[in-house]
């Protein structure tokens, strides 16, 4: 049985789809861009310097500019950085393998998904703000309570995604598994798990960012180190620079964090169709 | 051939399938005896919705029979057919594996080691044609190239009899035909059973050596048992025109138009 096939029209004329190249930035957008944030920057600048504005309270670029320069001149401001991120890190690994666990508990056994749904609804429908002074008597003022904070926001993400990707996952994907001689356990590995990692990774972004909110809102609520404490610091004595200063730092890192997340994305989402995606990470 | 019960590979006795369906149970197909001898190309046609495919599942273990018996080489079949390779309408890949860990995949599971597969798999891709594509993810195929994975996905396993729920029904016409064609080459001299379903009459009698015609649904029973003595091998492209092919195709049809009329009338 020499089955060759090699020349049927069909293969010969379709190669592996090539993912499509990424749609170039038109040029007249990049100008449009650059031009938006110099109208933006230059006048306020220029509104404070008239005192068309308050420099009090809305401070001024070039000010900020500096106080960033400053803090990282100093090194005083890494301190706080490696703090609020070593918190994000946690609540995102706890947060994520609680939601993974206990995702994949309800969607396998019917009879627990049934008992808690509810409570998981409430546990949900819950403010995760209010939580934040229960954490800080709990655990006190240093990085758990951050961590707790984050993972309380990080769980709920993962746990629906878990849930989602293992209950809807393809029928017929599951029967030729079974039908290929999968048992139980390697249905799991080999099906279940990756369908729920799908999920799972395509809301990296949104767990990404709820870890990092979970840190700074901790912070800004109680601590002795961190950006969000920075803020708070910088708020209690009027020091509208600092704050803008913190503000920019903040949305500086997690711009980088989000780059190296959707680096990670799409290695490990490689062997899906690719979509184009403006705004990934847009949900805080 | 065919009183000896070991030389048959599948045996159904009566067997009724039902679902349970929000309004009461549906029952899909009733009291359907079935014998297909060990080596035999058996197709299974119908109208829409006359639960080929449920027989078909019913043969695999997937849905167990609301009464009656399957027998697999005579033995009563318990939980899935261990003895069977089944490929599904729509191809069931897994997405996250290359062409070449999809193949692989059923000896994986065997716990055949990572060198050893990857060898044989490397060969299955090449006897469907697909030798340079070992690193391409299911969804950077045609639809074409899936079947061709799915095939070689299937029959790495060496199962003893093959399921088939209407595997090319999705392709176009000229690629469908191809992969007939290398279904028959890869068939012939295997000694395997395959049992074929199908909604295509020329498909399923210019494969199968017998053609079974389910009536109209719900509780579809089996209309009757054709046999297609045309002559092995056989070549696709030309048989759809030979005398004999129509004669058989005309006897099929007269019945087979029948059950159709009734399952349009149903649907009104």
């Amino acid at each position: 049985m020499s089955a060759s096939v090699e020349t049927t029209p069909e293969t010969r004329t379709t190669g592996p789809v090539r993912r499509k190249p990424r749609r170039k930035r038109r040029p007249a957008v990049l100008i449009t861009q650059i031009a938006v944030a110099v109208f933006v920057v230059l006048g306020w600048e220029l509104c404070a310097r008239a005192g068309i504005v308050d420099e009090f309270f809305f401070s001024k670029p070039s000010d900020i500019v500096s106080r960033t320069i400053d803090w990282f001149a100093t090194g005083s401001i890494w301190e706080h950085l490696q703090i609020t991120l070593v918190e994000a890190a946690l609540a995102l690994v706890i947060g994520g393998l609680l939601g993974l666990v206990i995702g994949f508990l309800l969607a396998r056994v019917e009879f627990i998904a049934a008992v808690f749904d509810p409570y998981i609804k409430v546990l949900n429908a819950l403010p995760r703000v209010v939580l934040a002074p229960i954490f800080l008597l709990w655990f006190g003022l240093g990085i758990w309570s951050k961590v707790a904070f984050g993972v309380t926001l990080v769980f709920f993400i993962v746990f629906f995604n878990t849930y989602q990707g293992v209950r809807e996952v393809d029928r017929v994907v599951v029967d030729n598994a079974r039908m290929l001689g999968a048992k139980e356990g390697q249905l799991v590995r080999h099906v279940l798990l990756p369908s729920a990692l799908t999920w799972i990774f395509s809301s990296l972004h949104i767990s990404v960012g709820f870890a990092i909110v979970g840190a700074v809102v901790g912070e800004y609520l109680g601590a002795s180190k961190g950006v969000g404490y920075l803020i708070s610091q910088a708020e209690g004595t009027f020091d509208t620079t600092g704050v803008f200063a913190g503000m920019f730092v903040l949305s500086a890192v997690v711009l980088v964090v989000d780059v190296a997340v959707n680096r990670v994305e799409r290695y490990l989402l490689r062997w899906k169709p690719s979509q184009d995606n403006n705004f990934g990470g847009g949900q805080r | 051939m065919g009183d000896d019960p070991v030389a048959r590979a599948v045996e159904l006795r009566g067997v009724t399938m039902a679902y349970r369906a929000r309004d009461g149970d549906y029952t899909a197909v009733s009291d359907v005896d079935l014998a297909v001898d060990r080596g035999r190309f058996v197709s299974v046609v119908g109208p829409t919705g006359c639960g080929k495919s449920t027989v078909l599942n019913a043969v695999a273990g997937l849905l167990p029979p609301a009464a009656g018996e399957v027998l697999i080489e005579g033995q009563p079949l318990r939980g899935l057919n261990r003895k069977a390779g089944y490929m599904f309408q729509q191809d069931g890949l897994l997405p996250w594996k290359t062409v070449l860990d999809n193949v692989a995949f059923g000896l994986q599971l065997r716990g055949t080691s990572k060198s050893e597969r990857d060898e044989l798999a490397r060969d299955w891709i090449t006897r469907v044609g697909l030798a340079g594509f070992e690193d391409s993810y299911p969804h950077q195929l045609s639809g074409g190239m899936r079947k061709r994975t799915a095939v070689a996905q299937t029959w790495i396993g060496d199962p003893e009899m093959l399921l088939m729920d209407e595997p090319f029904g999705a392709l176009d016409v000229q690629t469908r035909q191809v992969m007939e064609n290398e279904l028959l080459t890869l068939w012939t001299g295997t000694e395997k059973t395959v049992l074929f379903v199908t909604h295509d009459l020329d498909e399923a009698i210019s494969l199968s050596d017998e053609v079974v015609l389910l009536s109209a649904g719900p509780a579809s029973r089996i209309v009757g048992t054709y046999p297609v003595d045309l002559p092995r091998p056989r070549n696709l492209l030309d048989i759809r025109t030979s005398p004999e092919f129509t004669e058989i195709y005309r006897a099929i049809w007269s019945d087979l138009r029948d059950e159709v009329m009734k399952t349009y009338e149903r649907i009104g």
